[in-house]
């Protein structure tokens, strides 16, 4: 005979506030990150630089945490603050959030490498993309050099950026094993 | 809740990435359509976020001030030798620049010289970069009772940094004199011949449109000009670098790349309407 196991306990207050902080948390980190990238030091466009490998990361690992919806709106507090194209943020985060869903499978197992690699193929996408969006809405041919050095910016900083979230991510998990 | 069926709520999701898509399509559109409804949500975010970035601008500012402090101290003996040089070249000028006063003033008294206002300014501290990948400007915290207006021009220290395009109830945006959409009229002293300084989102904007048979040399100071009275004649902008390809560049005064403090002057001047002020034409009645 099948042995019962103990019902699962009913959802606690204190459970759920910790598990949407869980899902909130991915979302409200990126924002934190974009405001404070908007503090000038020295490199213009930084909060391009920080918001494609945050939504990058997190649609890669933590999909049900970066759903469209969040994405949109994290494009558009981006063009808000960057004084881009309002729209044209969210567009190419949200190309890049559906490029990023469907490689996911692969991507979330693949070494750090690989992942380092498709991220800066979707962040030169990206920069292609912001370049094309600037020079129609502007009707005239910006310079490519700024576009470069985003897309430098991006890859040699996602290194540390993944860091940084894949222990987040981790220490995320490890909460949600010693629950089940 | 409403509580949906699984079937239903997997079409849903499957489909809330192309309906955002087209919705952020829209709202480029809109955004070209009704740019005064952008501009106003841009700076109600910023008029928000301005004590944020005010107060994470202190630590920054530190850890900036104590970097170049280390540098300073570095290279102490250089820079000294360097200011005792540049300290008896300014001697020198000082002494010329009393005897050229001297001589104004007596010049104006002689001419019944009508002096120019002293114009109004108000200084406000940087703490934002307003622009982007492919724009140039700065987020400035003005307190809540200002009386900023778009158009004003923004000096730093040194000299001409740009014009304010966007005010909020806290804060205002300037566009620096890099931006690619900056255009400044500007006149290259020695030779007074006027041109146009254009921005292209590097560190130092061209000069276009000089008349003909002048060339504008390496060293000649550059100054705005009232042409189409958007600035103030005389305004101390740069010198004038010739690149090895020859185009003609200017090297700016102002120290674009570390702006702390602005001041904002009102000249009084509107040249340059801001885009809601202008009329469009009525639309023709139907016979």
């Amino acid at each position: 005979m099948a042995r019962k196991g103990r019902p699962a306990p009913p959802m606690g207050l204190m459970r759920q506030l910790d598990a949407g902080a869980r899902a909130v948390f991915p979302a409200a980190f990126t924002v934190f990150l974009l405001v404070m990238a908007a503090v000038p030091v020295g490199v213009p466009g930084l909060v391009v630089a920080v918001a494609v490998p945050s939504v990058f990361f997190w649609t890669v690992f933590r999909p049900g945490a970066m759903p469209p919806p969040i994405v949109f709106a994290l494009g558009l507090l981006q063009d808000l603050l960057g004084f881009t194209p309002l729209g044209s943020g969210g567009l190419i985060l949200l190309l890049m959030h559906g490029v990023a869903l469907r490689g996911r499978t692969w991507l979330a197992r693949a070494s750090f490498l690989w992942g380092w690699l498709a991220f800066c193929a979707v962040a030169a996408g990206a920069v292609l993309l912001g370049w094309l969006f600037q020079a129609l809405l502007g009707w005239q041919r910006p310079p490519f050099v700024p576009g470069l050095t985003l897309l430098g910016i991006m890859a040699g900083g996602y290194p540390a950026l993944a860091f940084v979230l894949s222990r987040m991510h981790m220490a995320m998990q490890r909460a949600e094993d010693a629950l089940r | 809740m409403i509580r949906l069926s699984i079937p239903l709520r997997q079409a849903l999701a499957r489909l809330s990435l192309p309906v955002l898509i087209a919705v952020a399509f829209g709202t480029m559109l809109l955004g070209r359509a009704d740019a005064l409804l952008v501009e106003r949500a841009r700076m109600v975010l910023a008029d928000a976020l301005t004590p944020i970035w005010a107060a994470v601008q202190e630590p920054v500012t530190a850890v900036r001030q104590g970097i170049e402090e280390v540098q300073s101290l570095w290279y102490l003996r250089s820079e000294n030798a360097r200011l005792t040089e540049e300290n008896d070249r300014l001697r020198r000028w000082q002494a010329a620049a009393l005897a050229l006063e001297a001589e104004n003033a007596l010049l104006r008294r002689q001419l019944s010289w009508i002096p120019d206002p002293t114009p109004q300014f108000r200084t406000a501290r940087v703490v934002a970069d307003g622009g982007g990948t492919y724009a140039r400007a700065v987020l400035l915290a003005t307190g809540p009772q200002h009386d900023i207006r778009k158009g004003q021009v923004a000096l730093d220290e040194r000299g001409f940094v740009g014009r304010v395009t966007e005010v909020g109830s806290r804060s205002a945006r300037v566009l620096l004199a890099t931006d690619i959409n900056s255009r400044v009229p500007v006149i290259i002293e020695g030779s007074r011949a006027r041109a146009m300084m254009v921005g292209g989102n590097t560190a130092r904007p061209r000069l276009q449109h000089w008349p003909e048979g002048v060339q504008p040399r390496d060293g000649d100071r550059v100054v705005t000009s009232a042409e189409a009275g958007a600035f103030p004649a005389g305004l101390p902008v740069g010198v004038v670098r010739r690149t090895e390809g020859g185009a003609a560049e200017v090297e700016l005064f102002a120290q674009l790349e570390r702006l702390d403090v602005l001041r904002l002057f009102d000249f009084g001047l509107a040249g340059i309407l801001p885009p809601e002020a202008v009329a469009r034409p009525e639309p023709r009645g139907r016979r």
